[in-house]
């Protein structure tokens, strides 16, 4: 068990998806307006990388690997990832309208966020278990959120001061981007 | 409307530079910018990838129905992608590792889609594939550039030669994360500053 909160540790803080890895920059950019949608989209990755880890580990260890179909996993993968977005969405529009207003416009977006991408790939690649894919997937995703909400809240701030012209919107938010890293850059060496 | 070839061309050098002009794809240009050869590998993958997938989906543009059209899109890609992996694994295998996962990724590279759903889908193939050809050249100029930078001052070197002297402490910040943003931000700024003028 302290193994794997350990591991869940080191993905949410140490090894942040966003900030220490680079991974799913521009929704990171694209979403982090507004603390709504930020939140929605926090939860939209949660709800879809869970799902696609643990569905992307299976196929590997089941179907790619038995076959030696490896080659083939970057075109699997994508597949997957794009037919269960759009799967869950049809799924929740039917069954949870209220959670689906909610993720709604986020969903398709998830399709081409390299963290879900990412993240299924750093599984297979660390070759863990299937729990430890679990647990990677979900914490991984967890601080993407993190990271997603707390940018939102520095960048709300951003909007109301007052920022040299060059460096307005897109600039000035990479610099924060930046410092929030620097931030994150502490937990190095915890775990 | 009417654009000449070398206009297509020329405006994804600048005036739709990605991913400053466009803010796509801007996970692969942080990650792999740790140094020039880096950046150079990553934007010839991009340059081949956007190039093939340009001509494809351009080629197919009046068969794929546009219900399915972006599925259709990524299998394309994803198939140029495993091209491009497989053949970077056979000649370039130091630099495929360092990329890593990376080259899977340019899958869902944000620029690459972006062009074969705004451009390639309504275009004709020659005009595709000069803007495939256009883009993917811009973008490698921005990772190059990013990666000189980042190089040159975060490890005081440029193609892993020295440029400063043995005395010369590193400012480790660059090429860490955190440095990748900071330096991304502050070029952007720069180039507003010098369209402003």
């Amino acid at each position: 068990m302290g193994d794997y909160i350990l591991l869940a540790v080191s993905c949410i803080l140490v090894n942040n998806i966003l900030l220490a890895q680079y991974l799913g920059c521009c929704p990171f950019m694209g979403t982090s307006k507004k603390m709504e949608t930020a939140i929605g989209m926090g939860m939209a990755v949660i709800f879809v990388l869970v799902m696609a880890g643990s569905i992307t580990w299976l196929i590997e260890a089941y179907v790619l690997k038995p076959f030696k179909l490896e080659y083939l996993r970057t075109i699997a993968f994508i597949l997957i990832i794009a037919s269960l977005v759009q799967f869950v969405e049809m799924f929740l529009r039917k069954s949870i309208p209220a959670l689906y207003k909610g993720l709604g416009i986020f969903l398709p977006l998830i399709t081409t966020n390299c963290a879900v991408m990412g993240v299924c790939l750093i599984n297979i690649n660390e070759e863990y278990t299937f729990v430890q894919s679990l647990v990677t997937s979900f914490s991984y995703a967890a601080g993407f959120g993190l990271a997603l909400v707390l940018f939102a809240g520095v960048r709300e701030r951003v909007l109301l001061a007052r920022v040299p012209k060059p460096l307005e919107d897109t600039a000035i938010a990479l610099v924060v981007a930046g410092m929030l890293s620097l931030a994150f850059f502490a937990f190095k060496g915890m775990v | 409307m009417a654009k000449s070839i070398t206009q297509e061309f020329v405006k994804g050098l600048w005036d739709e530079i990605p991913p400053f002009r466009l803010v796509l794809g801007l996970c692969p240009t942080l990650a792999v910018t740790k140094s020039v050869e880096n950046g150079l590998g990553m934007g010839v993958a991009v340059i081949f990838v956007l190039v093939c997938s340009n001509m494809l989906v351009s080629l197919l543009r009046n068969i794929i129905p546009s219900k399915v059209r972006i599925a259709c899109f990524i299998v394309i890609i994803a198939t140029f992608v495993i091209v491009v992996e497989l053949l970077m694994q056979a000649y370039t295998y130091p630099l495929f590792l360092k990329l890593g996962i990376f080259i899977p990724l340019i899958v869902v590279n944000c620029v690459v889609l972006g062009r074969a759903e705004a451009f390639a889908y309504k275009n004709s193939v020659v005009r595709s594939i000069v803007d495939g050809f256009g883009i993917g050249v811009g973008f490698t100029i921005s990772l190059v550039a990013l990666g000189a930078l980042r190089e040159v001052f975060g490890s005081g070197t440029f193609f892993g030669i020295p440029v400063f002297g043995a005395s010369f402490q590193p400012f480790t910040f660059m090429i860490e994360a955190p440095g990748a943003f900071v330096c991304l931000g502050l070029m952007l700024s720069l180039m507003n500053l010098a369209e402003n003028k």
